[in-house]
This record gives structure tokens, C-alpha cells and sequence, in this order.
């Protein structure tokens, strides 16, 4: 029963991790690129996210509000602005530029807002729990990331395959150059998905700064689980992101159950595992 | 009336020169072959009319705007189409998406799903398939309709012949009749030169690239096309 536990606890942790990882699989799935910089725009929205705290008197959950369309058109004109020019020579250049980015955004929080420890405060949500039989105990908002990660890709799946931008996002996906000449604005649909990815991103790093204390350095831990959840599931596969998700929270807590030291070990060790059995994840998509 | 015109269009894949000056004009509702050997530029010609590479403004003219510098987007809205070698179909999209994918430039037109399934009755059948299930003659069909469903009108067909059987080959032309017959200008590639001045009006021979020889299709002197084609008398 106590493994039970573990492996019940893993899997919700599994779903955060799944929703830090939805905006770096969406990114890469579209216009292949590799963004360093996607731990600190987690971070960024939990700052984000604080401000907009502060200026309304908004609980967190609602500070979305503000977040969401924030982290749209952050999104949407960084790619427009910046990120587009970087794609046409290959996969060195928006690896650089996205290293930049998180430079920047790194010490811009830290000039901004100092380097302390902040956290986003939802009330007794946080701490509530289910009591189910057998002594397992749910946490209620590990339970409600892992809903909203669930909601979130299934979403993202409707979009994908049912609408002409998703049909579009998959078109592009496959063959930019042709799409192209078939009447799409490349770039601007670019912008408009990394727009989208930015409103996950912005939904994760809300629930993150309600989860755990941030401070403007804690974006390329997030960054590193991110893509680790994407490379377990295959590259361009959001069921299979939610997978590795789910994969790397399990690892996790099994290691912390056998010694506490092992909990983030674990994690990597699964990750470098799963990488030499399927290099190419567990359900890989994109080609190339 | 002239609806595409290259006025000494260059292009160039980094520092190599593709194409040398080729001027060539295309007449509305006219359809113009473009022959020569492998490496000619033929395929270069196509994709710098439709934008995929980067030319002077002035380079090339369509319905007298000069579209050199426009991205392909736009000159697909402009109304030109490409049917590009290989097809190229979006392995990932059904069948019918990847002839949505082709309605995104928003054209007004005669073309619609409907007007293309009855153009290729079979495409309707298989509409639900992967793209890439369909046999080469299909595929080819699949990309024939994805260009028209953008209501072109200048249709690029690049090597429709290529890697097709010859009954299947004879099908796909016929079919390219009922769209010139709607009224499409239509400028087609082939390295099957029969095949290609059998279905056009002029040509244009192009060697290494350059302009080697222009001429109707019927009425023209084999030497001198042999000569074009292979380069046996450089001018």
C-alpha cells in the first residue's frame, strides 16, 4: 500500500512537470525551436503573476486573468520581433538567442525584485486533502495541476486536429518550406503559437509559485525537468510529454522513498535511462 | 495579355549562380513548357517565380506587379500555384487536409473540395487516409488539388510525370486538360519533353541555366531543340 502511495503521489507530481513541459513541446513540435530560455518565462509568469497579485488584490487563480493575455503577447511578439529571424540558419542560432533571453530575464528579476524567495498564497487549497481508503491521501492541488495538465493538452489535442490553425500548426510542422508556398504565413503563425505556448506556460508558472518559493534563479531547474518530460515522451508528442511527465514524477518519488538525497537523482537517472532504451522517446512524432 | 513575365531574372543558391537572365513570358490562359536536361534550372525557375528564392522586384512581373521581392505566401494570394516536385504532400494531414491546407490563402474561385473530387473521384474515396498511403499517381492527384484549391491563375507544375507510370501519367494530363479548359494559365517542368509539348502551346529550353530556345510546339525544327537541349552548339 505504501508503494501504491508512492507511485499515486509520483503521478500527480508527474502532471506539474507535464505542465511546465507543454510550451517547450509545442515550440519545438512547430518550428523546432530549442528554447533555453523556457524555464525562466515559467519563472517570469510567477513574477507576472505576483505583480498582478499585488496591483488588483486578486487571489492567484485569478490573476490569470491578467497572466494569460500577458503571456500571449509576450509571446507572440518575442517570436515576431526576435525569435523568427533566428530560424532560418539552423539550430545553433535560437539556442544562443534563447540562452540570452534567459540571461536577461534572470538578472532582470533579480534587479527587478531581489533575489528573495516569493510565493503565490491560495488559501486552504493548498494544504487540503482527500482521505481515501487504505490511508492514501490525495493532495488537492497536486490533484488540480494534474487536472488542469490533463484539460490542457487534451485542449491543445482538439485544436491541433480539429481547427484550421491547428491544421495549419500540423502542416507547417511537417514541411515549413511547402506550407509556405501553399499560401501560409509562416511567421506569423510562429508567433501566434508561441503565443499559445506562452498561455501554458503562463498557467504553469502561476501554479508553480503557488506550489513551491521562487526566486528569478529558479528558471533552468524547471527548464532541465521540462525538457526531460518532453524527450521521455518523444519529441512533438503532448500525450507522450504528459507521459514523461508522469514518468519523471514516479522515478522521483520512489527515489525520495528510498532515501530523500535521491529524489532529484532519481528523476535524471530515469530520464538518461529511457534515453538509451528509445533515444527517440516513447511516442516520438516529429521527424528530424 | 501577359500574366507572367522574367525580365533577365538571376538566382543563385548562395555563390552559385542557378539561372542567367532568362526572359520569359507567359501569356493569360496559355500553357508553356519549360524543358531541358537535369541541372538546367527548370525546377530554380518555378520555385523563384513562386518566391522560394529571393530575386530582384523588377525579376519578375505578374498581372504587370512586379513580385521579385514578395514571400511565397503572398504570391500564392497574388493567385500563383505550385504543384512542387515530388509533391510534397504533409505527411501528417488526411488526404482532404492537405487540400484545406491549400484553401488558406483564402482565393475566390471555381475551385472547391467539391470541384476537385470531381476532377479525381478516387481522391473523394480516400479522403480520410493518410496522405502518404496513396499510391504516386494518387499523391500526385493530392497535390494537383491542394494547388487548385488556392483558385489559381497560374498553376507551376513541377515533373508530374515523375516516378509515374505511363497509363497513369496519360491519366494525370488528361485530367491537367480540364483545368486548362477552366481557364488556368499553366507553366509545367518536364523532363519528358513528348509528354511536355504535347501539352503546351510554346516552350522554352533551358541549358545550364540559360534561355537556350524558345518556340511553339508546333511548328519547330528538332535539330535545333536537340542542339538546345543538349548543348551541342553553345551560343
Amino acid at each position: 500500500m505504501q508503494w501504491l502511495n508512492i507511485l499515486i503521489q509520483g503521478g500527480l507530481l508527474g502532471g506539474f512537470y507535464a505542465l511546465f513541459a507543454i510550451g517547450l513541446s509545442m515550440s519545438f513540435g512547430i518550428m523546432r525551436l530549442v528554447n533555453i530560455a523556457h524555464g525562466d518565462f515559467i519563472v517570469l509568469a510567477a513574477y507576472v503573476g505576483m505583480v498582478a497579485i499585488d496591483a488588483t488584490g486578486f487571489d492567484p487563480f485569478m490573476s490569470l486573468i491578467v497572466v494569460i493575455p500577458a503571456m500571449f503577447l509576450f509571446g507572440y511578439a518575442l517570436q515576431r520581433g526576435l525569435l523568427n529571424f533566428t530560424l532560418s540558419g539552423g539550430l545553433l542560432p535560437p539556442l544562443l538567442v534563447t540562452f540570452g533571453i534567459s540571461v536577461i530575464i534572470e538578472n532582470g528579476l533579480q534587479q527587478g525584485f531581489g533575489a528573495y524567495d516569493h510565493r503565490l498564497k491560495e488559501g486552504a487549497i493548498e494544504t487540503a486533502s482527500l482521505h481515501l481508503p487504505g490511508g492514501i491521501d490525495l493532495g488537492v492541488y497536486p490533484l488540480l495541476v494534474f487536472a488542469v495538465a490533463v484539460l490542457a493538452i487534451g485542449s491543445l489535442q482538439v485544436m491541433f486536429y480539429w481547427t484550421r490553425l491547428g491544421r495549419a500548426f500540423r502542416a507547417v510542422s511537417d514541411d515549413a518550406d511547402t506550407a509556405e508556398l501553399m499560401g501560409i504565413d509562416n511567421r506569423k503563425l510562429f508567433a501566434v503559437a508561441l503565443g499559445i505556448a506562452m498561455v501554458f506556460t503562463g498557467i504553469a508558472g502561476v501554479l508553480f509559485g503557488i506550489r513551491t518559493i521562487f526566486d528569478p534563479a529558479a528558471g533552468p531547474i524547471r527548464l532541465i525537468l521540462a525538457f526531460e518530460a518532453v524527450i521521455i515522451g518523444g519529441l512533438g508528442s503532448l500525450w507522450g510529454t504528459l507521459l514523461g511527465g508522469v514518468v519523471l514524477g514516479i522515478a522521483q518519488a520512489v527515489g525520495a522513498a528510498l532515501n530523500p538525497n535521491w529524489q532529484i537523482l532519481a528523476g535524471h537517472l530515469a530520464f538518461l535511462f529511457i534515453l538509451i532504451l528509445r533515444p527517440s522517446g516513447l511516442f516520438p512524432r516529429t521527424r528530424d | 495579355m501577359i500574366l507572367l513575365r522574367t525580365q533577365n531574372l538571376s538566382a543563385f543558391y548562395g555563390d552559385f549562380q542557378a539561372l542567367f537572365g532568362i526572359n520569359v513570358d507567359v501569356e493569360q490562359g496559355e500553357t508553356v513548357a519549360i524543358i531541358g536536361a537535369n541541372g538546367a534550372g527548370k525546377t530554380t525557375f518555378l520555385r523563384t517565380v513562386a518566391g522560394a528564392l529571393r530575386s530582384a522586384p523588377d525579376a519578375v512581373v505578374f498581372d504587370a506587379e512586379p513580385i521579385g521581392g514578395k514571400t511565397p505566401h503572398e504570391i500564392v494570394r497574388l493567385g500563383i500555384a505550385m504543384v512542387p516536385e515530388g509533391r510534397r504532400l504533409f505527411p501528417s494531414l488526411s488526404v482532404e487536409e492537405n487540400l484545406l491546407i491549400g484553401a488558406h490563402s483564402e482565393r475566390r474561385g471555381p475551385w472547391s473540395l467539391k470541384r476537385v473530387y470531381e476532377l479525381f473521384p478516387r481522391l473523394r474515396e480516400l479522403r480520410h487516409l493518410p496522405a502518404t498511403s496513396l499510391s504516386g499517381g494518387q499523391q500526385q492527384m493530392a497535390a494537383i488539388g491542394r494547388a487548385l484549391m488556392s483558385n489559381p491563375r497560374l498553376l507551376l507544375c513541377d515533373e508530374l510525370s515523375l516516378g509515374l507510370a505511363p497509363i497513369v501519367i496519360r491519366d494525370i494530363y488528361q485530367c491537367l486538360g480540364a483545368i486548362i479548359a477552366e481557364g488556368t494559365t499553366v507553366v509545367l517542368v518536364e523532363q519528358d519533353i513528348n509528354r511536355a509539348l504535347d501539352a503546351s502551346m510554346r516552350f522554352y529550353c533551358f541549358q545550364e541555366g540559360h534561355l537556350a530556345l524558345a518556340a511553339p510546339t508546333k511548328n519547330f525544327d528538332r535539330a535545333e531543340l536537340t542542339a538546345a537541349y543538349f548543348g551541342m552548339q553553345r551560343r
